[in-house]
């Protein structure tokens, strides 16, 4: 479904020996749950933006291929992009806070993928959406519709901007640290949630993260970023037990104490 | 934390809303015809049958004030709009999007508002004639730059947030993004500029008329009533303080108005 080939990415602003992405190869078959970690300025982020032709092509050179169901998106025409984003690539991103509309009702902006890419009348986008809202178990769907996005906390944002992202059944998921600004509990609650999504209506996830304890519990295979590079991957669990490259070490020696007890 | 009551809003509110009804009341129906001459209320004093008296035709004030007002009225809502959508056109558009367009555009703004209002107003003026639609047109063409900024500077700010990411990640197009989501969020830091803008007409219209290259007789207009009034200011004060009343009213209503958006939006 998805495939990297030799992606390079440099930014015209940044000197020219600094590329954010220096070539990375990767795959990942549909209905996978691939994992992809580093930390900040890794390129992970970037290449996500990408993937979803969200990068400025005024603003960056591009190498390599990306393609997402044989197309290529690097070079894909824009107008061609746009309609693939939404319906078949969604992204989640880190902040639900600032990423709804303040001042649009919460129900409209969830059917706006619907509303872009459909046809569909008012009523079928509301019964879609209210279903959607059942899926990803926010309490009181008839409410949560007509509310505005200051009225709900966080987690609930989140769950929000899940049930956008998946209204369409999207192919892929690009979830870009979703759980970093939530609280523990919290955090727990919306890998299941992905976890559930995934396996009932197969849609690929690349969940990106920083936090690798987090990627455990949720991915299949998970791929190590580290200065725009990709140092290692393969399967969670062949990683965690045997990391190879110094960086992936370094990373899990970086997971607070309690937790490690776990991975020894 | 128990808020305090936006007086500016209420004050303002009231008043710009008893002053546009009596006009529009006085597009209807003035207790005298506005135009009618007659020798025996040459003038006459502030009295019961005239509030404000009657000026040196014998033609009553308080009708004459109703119909400026009327003609000020449509002029500066008129010079809004126009002033308005075009601006907030410009402004969305090369906020949104930015690079040469944004700075040609705002480089000409500059050059426009460097110059003194009124004396761009009377090369246009010299240029297309006076009368009431050429003041429209050309008080609206003075009127770009300002919203065009505001809304400019918004549009600049809000591309970069992140629910304009989020929209474009549901595949939304450029003109939903800027007319659907981001127009929507700058509309409470639009109102106080309209209704600011709208006492800037106001202004500009009576100045113009004053001057007498704004609206041209018969049309009653508040500005050139004031001028006429100031041969007499001496022998019939009462036309100068009624016709000066009127946009002093006028004028305080919806600076108040726009006070107190400014402060709700705090």
């Amino acid at each position: 479904m998805l495939d990297i080939k030799n992606f390079t990415l440099h930014f015209h602003s940044a000197p020219p020996e600094n590329m954010a992405v220096k070539g990375i190869s990767m795959h990942m078959d549909k209905g996978e749950i691939v994992g992809l970690v580093g930390e900040s300025g890794s390129g992970k982020t970037v290449t996500a933006l990408t993937i979803a032709g969200l990068i400025n092509r005024r603003m960056a050179a591009f190498g390599g291929e990306i393609l997402f169901n044989g197309q290529n998106t690097l070079t894909l025409k824009s107008e061609d992009m746009r309609k693939i984003r939404g319906k078949d690539i969604s992204i989640v991103f880190q902040e639900p806070m600032s990423s709804l509309n303040p001042v649009l009702r919460i129900g409209p902006q969830v059917e706006e993928s619907l509303r872009i890419h459909t046809n569909k009348t008012k009523e079928e986008r509301k019964e879609l959406a209210l279903k959607a809202f059942k899926d990803v178990e926010l309490p009181n769907p008839e409410e949560v519709y007509n509310k505005y996005p200051h009225e709900l906390s966080g987690g609930q944002l989140q769950r929000v901007m899940i049930a956008a992202a998946m209204i369409s059944n999207p192919t892929l998921l690009i979830a870009d640290e979703p759980t970093t600004a939530l609280d523990v509990t919290i955090q727990a609650q919306i890998i299941e949630l992905l976890k559930r999504l995934n396996k009932e209506y197969g849609m690929g996830i690349l969940f990106i993260s920083h936090n690798l304890n987090v990627v455990r519990k949720l991915c299949t295979r998970v791929a190590v970023m580290h200065k725009g590079l990709i140092v290692e991957e393969g399967p969670v669990e062949d990683i965690f037990h045997n990391p190879k490259e110094d960086y992936t070490k370094k990373l899990i020696a970086a997971i607070p104490t309690r937790s490690r007890k776990n991975v020894r | 934390m128990k808020k305090k009551p936006n007086y500016y809003l209420y004050i303002g509110g009231a008043l710009s809303a008893v002053m546009v009804l009596m006009i529009i009341i006085g597009f209807f129906w003035t207790p005298f015809e506005p135009n009618a001459v007659s020798a025996a209320t040459k003038f006459a004093m502030p009295s019961l049958s005239h509030p404000l008296g009657c000026d040196n035709m014998g033609r009553d004030i308080f009708s004459r004030v109703l119909e400026g007002a009327g003609t000020t009225l449509i002029i500066s809502v008129s010079t809004i709009a126009i002033g308005t959508a075009i601006g907030t056109l410009l402004g969305a558009f090369t906020g949104f999007y930015g690079g040469l367009p944004d700075e040609i555009l705002m480089k000409v703004c500059d050059a426009i508002t460097a110059f003194p209002s009124i004396l761009l107003a009377l090369v246009l003026v010299s240029i297309m004639g006076s009368g009431k639609y050429n003041i429209i047109i050309i008080l609206g063409i003075l009127f770009i730059p300002s919203y065009s900024r505001v809304i400019r500077g918004e549009f600049a700010k809000h591309r970069e947030l992140n629910y304009v990411k989020n929209a474009r990640i549901m595949g939304a197009g450029d003109l939903r993004i800027m007319f659907v989501h981001i127009l929507p969020n700058i509309i409470p830091v639009l109102l106080p500029a309209v209704t600011i803008g709208f006492n800037n007409a106001v202004l500009a219209e009576a100045s113009m008329s004053f001057l007498s290259i704004g609206v041209q007789p018969p049309d009653p207009s508040l500005g050139r009533m004031l001028s006429e009034s100031q041969t007499y200011l001496f022998s019939a004060p009462w036309y100068a303080i009624g016709t000066g009343l009127a946009i002093v009213l006028l004028i305080l209503g919806f600076s108040l108005l726009g006070e107190g958006l400014q402060r709700r939006n705090q």
